[in-house]
């Protein structure tokens, strides 16, 4: 990893009133690195990853992304500079079809015309495996339909990171893994990916490198064979 | 560049209404069909924040009095004529709107449509006790004895009203299927979703409330002219902001059409009851009809035929 790294979150911290739920977290992300984030409910995950696509400011401490301080941009300007976000709970929008929900961002972010928005909003789609839904209104798409046009409208975003909050969370095995090969795919095209999940197979399965927060701390953050056999993390998840 | 059907249409309504003015001898019909036209305005003005970008603005009336007392100010002051007042109106009801906007925008749902009330409230009380402009008691104004083209006052001030109707219609239609547009439906749907999906959430929805203002602030501009006597009772009225509201929501808040439906619907309805039945009648009428669309229709009359004639709907 010599490269410099995509996004470098250095010493975050945010309380909410007397409740500090980042106490100085530090995160570097490569260049197309595919990063795990896990820890117990509650240990900041959300919160973290809000203050990197700027739903929420950190209180204190810096996050760069590619060199530039982004600390206190708002949220859509940095979708400008390359950061795409998937939510937890899917947020479509409801009066737009599956290929207006996707064009959004392609014209809010892109340039292109209104022919070269549509014709990438397709090859999106493709990637997604949500082309024959293209015309379809968002809000009649079920759960793992959602989470797909989810990652879609992330990937409009034309992100260099690619932040994908448990897209896969009460999905089946089956639908497991076809969010992982398309998460596998997008990161094929040099996206780096932070992957939030509980689902311990895919997040082992599909990152490179993990980090493990617990109570708005980093207490863990290496390959996958190490996280598991390190025994903070699991003192964090199972109790003393 | 392709000029599509709109623009030649909007052309032929206002030669039309212009027209109508040489041939029609009926007064009535150019007073009734003033305040239906004023209502187009106000419901068009009104949709742009409240349909497209889904905040509820309860002070239309705010918008619409700053308008009329510009007017009144700017006419005693400095004897200005209508049409140069107009523009004037539209940009101080802007710059409030603006104002307002960047104030209250933070607030979301029912919180903001609280304060829009307040901005009225607020707004009326200072014209209450503001001089200059008659206060409490009002003001006169006095119309030219003669305009130019025209036979008399009323015909002129319908043919003005129409033109804006026609201007502030087509200024919703292109915003409508422009790239604000698209962007005003996502804060609709979901502004966090929008937020991070690029779009710029303040700067579009402080061009919405800037926008909306100024078109309800030029509505509001020939009020003194038409009703002669104002005073802050009337142009503050409830009404405005109640009709403006329940007219969209009739005719469908998600287009540029549906406002113009409600307006004509709601409009024309409550001049033919003030007219045959009781001028009190009208507010009862407006919110019997709102009630019954928000149970029955709650997509309005667009809504409605889109239901009926499928559009949209998940096709396997």
């Amino acid at each position: 990893m010599n490269q410099p790294p995509v996004l470098d979150v250095v010493g975050v911290v945010k309380r909410f009133g007397g409740f500090t739920a980042l106490d100085g977290i530090n995160l570097t992300v490569a260049p197309s690195e595919r990063l795990g984030l896990i820890g117990p409910n509650g240990s900041g995950k959300t919160t973290l990853i809000s203050c990197i696509s700027g739903s929420l400011i950190a209180d204190d401490g810096q996050v760069r992304f590619q060199g530039q301080d982004i600390t206190k941009l708002t949220p859509h300007r940095r979708t400008g500079l390359g950061i795409g976000r998937s939510f937890q709970i899917p947020r479509p929008f409801g009066s737009m079809t599956v290929a207006e929900n996707v064009a959004i961002p392609l014209e809010y972010v892109g340039q292109g015309s209104r022919k070269e928005i549509a014709s990438e909003a397709r090859d999106i789609l493709g990637l997604m495996r949500l082309d024959h839904l293209a015309d379809t209104d968002a809000r009649a798409l079920n759960q793992i339909e959602l989470r797909k046009l989810e990652l879609a409208r992330a990937m409009a975003c034309h992100p260099k990171l690619l932040i994908s909050d448990e897209a896969m969370a009460g999905l089946s095995g089956n639908e497991v893994d076809e969010i992982l090969e398309i998460l596998l795919a997008v990161n094929q095209r040099g996206v780096a990916i932070i992957m939030i999940e509980h689902i311990m197979r895919a997040v082992m399965g599909f990152s490179e490198r993990i980090v493990v927060l617990d109570a708005g701390k980093k207490i863990a953050d290496g390959a996958p064979e190490e996280i598991m056999r390190n025994p903070d993390v699991e003192r964090a998840y199972l109790g003393e | 560049m392709r000029i599509g059907w709109f623009y030649p249409i909007a052309l032929l309504l206002v030669l039309g209404g212009a027209f109508a003015t040489k041939h029609v001898d009926s007064n009535f019909v150019f007073y009734a069909g003033y305040v239906v036209l004023q209502f187009i305005v106000l419901a068009t003005a009104w949709n742009i924040l409240g349909g497209f970008t889904g905040y509820v603005n309860f002070g239309t009336a705010a918008f619409f009095a700053v308008g009329a007392y510009t007017t009144i100010a700017l006419n005693k002051a400095l004897g200005l004529p209508l049409l140069a007042i107009m523009p004037i109106a539209g940009i101080i009801a802007g710059l409030i709107g603006l104002a307002a906007g960047y104030f209250t925008l933070r607030l979301k749902g029912v919180f903001f449509s609280i304060a829009t009330l307040a901005l009225a409230v607020v707004l009326e009380t200072a014209v209450a006790n503001w001089g200059y402009v008659g206060g409490a008691s009002g003001s006169y104004v006095i119309p030219p004895a003669e305009v130019p083209f025209f036979d008399n006052y009323i015909e002129g001030l319908f043919s003005l009203m129409l033109l804006l109707a026609v201007v502030a219609v087509g200024i919703a239609r292109y915003i409508a299927l422009s790239k604000i547009g698209r962007g005003f439906a996502a804060i609709r749907d979901d502004e966090v979703a929008a937020e991070c999906m690029g779009v710029p959430t303040l700067r579009l929805k402080l061009i919405a409330t800037t926008l909306s203002g100024a078109l309800m602030g030029i509505a509001g501009a020939p009020y003194p002219f038409y009703v002669t006597y104002v005073e802050p009772t009337s142009a503050f009225s409830l009404t405005y902001a109640v009709n403006s509201i329940a007219m969209p929501l009739i005719g469908g808040t998600t287009t540029w059409f549906g406002p113009v439906i409600g307006a004509v619907l709601l409009g024309s309805l409550q001049q033919w009851a003030t007219v045959t039945i009781s001028s009190e009648l009208n507010l009862l009428i407006v919110g019997v009809t709102l009630v019954a669309f928000v149970v029955l229709a709650p997509q309005g009359l667009v809504g409605l035929a889109r239901k009926l004639f499928g559009r949209g709907g998940r096709t396997p």
